[in-house]
């Protein structure tokens, strides 16, 4: 047989590309495929119309249907003509310092303000690995906590503010960035602990990570309210933030831990015995050699664990915290605005998508970009 | 331990659990001496090659290598570690990085060489290993016969007396053995000490200073390659030999 008489290579079938392709093989594939898609299309005809008139189309703003500013809810048009309206945004308008800031004293605000803008300069060279000066930047990272911490608290010529004046997405953003920023290297030894090979440290690291998995956070939490205070020593109190800054922590390191683990399980012995043939120690080893490949594979499910210890951050409004979410609560108990709890919840909800549907896009975006640096086949 | 032995296994024992998997192995080697261990598989040889580096550890006997004894002290298993590279069957590089930084790696956090001299090293290693145009690509984008050429240059690199290789070949396609084998050849030339499991007879013949058969947990033959070859004593080295040099 010769192969000589190559024959031109083809275009594919007409039907299996472009938009018509497409609708085929994903939609119409079959005749179960096609029921569910009409299915679909005649669910999602029946909601989205309805909502995106609700929510935007006959929703007020800032102004009612007579075009008057609204101030409380008497205003809104849904409860003036329950006929006419759709959403009143206005409560989120009118509130909104509330739920940016909580309670932080007006004329001190812009420390807030600051700290949130030097949180964007110290994520970003964290995110992004071509950041110019990026070595600078990360150091900067690293003491923005604490500058945050003199900026938010007080302190050096700055006038004190008491944490339960701090409210909104203020206490959700320093639970959630610190809660995970601090579980991230003790989750690392942790479970560098557990796989240790000397008995006392793997057990207590183990039983550790077993009694904080198999509390709920909520039960930690009023751990840490009633009972930490009772093993301080006298005079030493914790403020309340802190104290669910603690538990949220520790909650979210022995996550953090087990999911690195199964990280450092998945690494082959032979990484381990390269590594110390050439005279590298444990240190080294793990530090060059084990967790950066660990890490890399462990991504995604760190970033779900994040995900959703930023979302369980609102538990702290059973303690009595007001975060977002217990802002929400709060506006919605006062006369004004009593009964508009769908607009303040589905903006709760908004805030929350923001960032975690940015952080899980951003982990895809590190999965497929770290691909590229560790599994490259010959291809 | 004779006088000039670098490496000295005396009555080493080791199990796994309850299964004995070395067996009173006594070995001496001779600075610059090219020993190839051969054997079917489970007979214990890498475990006794894994042994000399501390990867794993003998329960009974004394190991010295270039006279320091390996026992639980970490301090000499570093010194021994130091003087011994090992090249596995797996390659083992570490995927994240380049070729050059697997190279670069050791001499500058264990040697704490500057970083342009661990390059300068590197590139001169793998002028050596015959691949200097493949520093900056990562180890998934090399054939295996590469791969485990980086791997020699990685160890090579902190200059040790003694090199191990545990079938260094066995992972590798057949026309990709040349390209290692020759490397091992040329650092046999150098007069490098050498302890080489392999089934390559070949390059046993040509290598070889001496031949060590191994089977069930002990040394059964030692012999020079042309007694080995050509008239070895043990009933079972006969067979070993006649299984693989007849197929």
């Amino acid at each position: 047989m010769t192969t000589e008489n190559f024959t031109e290579s083809r275009k594919p079938p007409i039907a299996s590309t472009g938009v018509l392709g497409w609708l085929r093989l994903n939609l119409f594939s079959n005749w179960s495929n096609t029921l569910l898609t009409i299915l679909l299309v005649y669910f999602l005809y029946q909601i989205v119309p309805s909502f995106l008139n609700w929510s935007i189309f006959s929703a007020d703003f800032t102004h009612n249907y007579l075009g008057q500013l609204i101030i409380d809810r008497t205003f809104c048009t849904r409860v003036m003509e329950p006929e006419l309206g759709g959403a009143c945004w206005a409560i989120i308008f009118v509130r909104f310092y509330q739920f940016i800031y909580g309670f932080y004293p007006i004329e001190e605000v812009w420390r807030v303000n600051i700290v949130y803008f030097l949180l964007v300069v110290a994520i970003a060279p964290l995110l992004i690995e071509k950041f110019p000066q990026r070595k600078y930047f990360l150091c900067f990272t690293f003491v923005f906590p604490i500058i945050s911490y003199f900026l938010l608290a007080g302190g050096f010529g700055l006038n004190f503010v008491s944490t339960k004046q701090w409210g909104g997405l203020l206490v959700t953003l320093v639970l959630g960035f610190t809660g995970i920023a601090l579980a991230f290297p003790l989750g690392i030894v942790l479970a560098l602990g557990r796989r240790s090979k000397l008995p006392v440290i793997s057990m207590v690291c183990t039983l550790f990570i077993e009694f904080i998995r198999g509390v709920p956070l909520i039960t930690l939490l009023f751990f840490a309210m009633v009972m930490l205070p009772l093993f301080l020593p006298e005079g030493i109190t914790l403020d309340g933030l802190v104290r669910c800054l603690i538990a949220v922590t520790l909650f979210q390191s022995a996550y953090m831990a087990e999911a690195i683990r199964g990280g450092l399980q998945a690494i082959p012995q032979g990484q381990h015995e390269a590594a110390q043939s050439v005279g590298l120690s444990y240190w080294q080893t793990n530090r060059k050699i084990i967790l950066p490949q660990a890490i890399r594979i462990t991504i995604p499910t760190i970033v779900n664990t994040s995900i959703g210890l930023f979302k369980d951050t609102t538990l702290v409004l059973i303690v009595g915290q007001l975060d977002l979410l217990g802002i929400g609560r709060a506006v919605l108990a006062a006369q004004t605005w009593m009964g508009l709890s769908i607009e303040v919840y589905v903006f709760v909800a908004i805030v929350f998508i923001i960032f975690t549907f940015s952080m899980s896009r951003y982990s895809l975006y590190l999965e497929k970009k770290l691909k590229t640096g560790i599994n490259m086949g010959a291809n | 331990m004779s006088e000039n032995s670098i490496i000295s296994l005396q009555n080493v024992n080791k199990w796994f659990g309850d299964f004995h998997v070395l067996q009173d192995v006594c070995l001496e080697v001779k600075k610059k001496e090219r020993i190839v261990v051969c054997g079917p598989s489970g007979s214990g040889k890498s475990t006794m090659i894994r042994c000399i580096n501390r990867l794993e550890e003998h329960q009974e006997g004394t190991i010295i290598v270039d006279g320091i004894e390996l026992t639980g002290n970490l301090k000499n298993i570093d010194n021994v570690r130091k003087e011994v590279g090992m090249v596995f069957q797996q390659f083992n590089l570490f995927p994240h990085l380049t070729v050059k930084e697997n190279i670069t790696l050791a001499p500058i956090w264990v040697k704490k060489m500057p970083k342009l001299d661990a390059e300068e090293l590197a590139m001169l290693h793998l002028e050596r290993v015959k691949i200097p145009e493949q520093a900056d690509k990562y180890p998934g984008q090399l054939s295996g016969g590469q791969q485990q050429r980086v791997a020699i240059a990685r160890s090579l690199a902190m200059n040790p007396n003694i090199m191990l290789f545990d079938e260094p070949t066995s992972a590798l396609d057949p026309e990709m053995i040349k390209e290692v084998l020759d490397v091992m050849v040329g650092l046999a030339e150098e007069g490098m000490t050498m302890i080489v499991v392999t089934h390559e007879m070949g390059f046993a013949k040509t290598v070889a200073d001496r031949m060590v058969f191994m089977d069930e947990g002990k040394i059964v033959e030692e012999a020079v390659p042309d007694k080995f070859f050509n008239n070895p004593e043990s009933d079972r080295t006969k067979l070993f030999l006649s299984q693989i040099l007849n197929h």
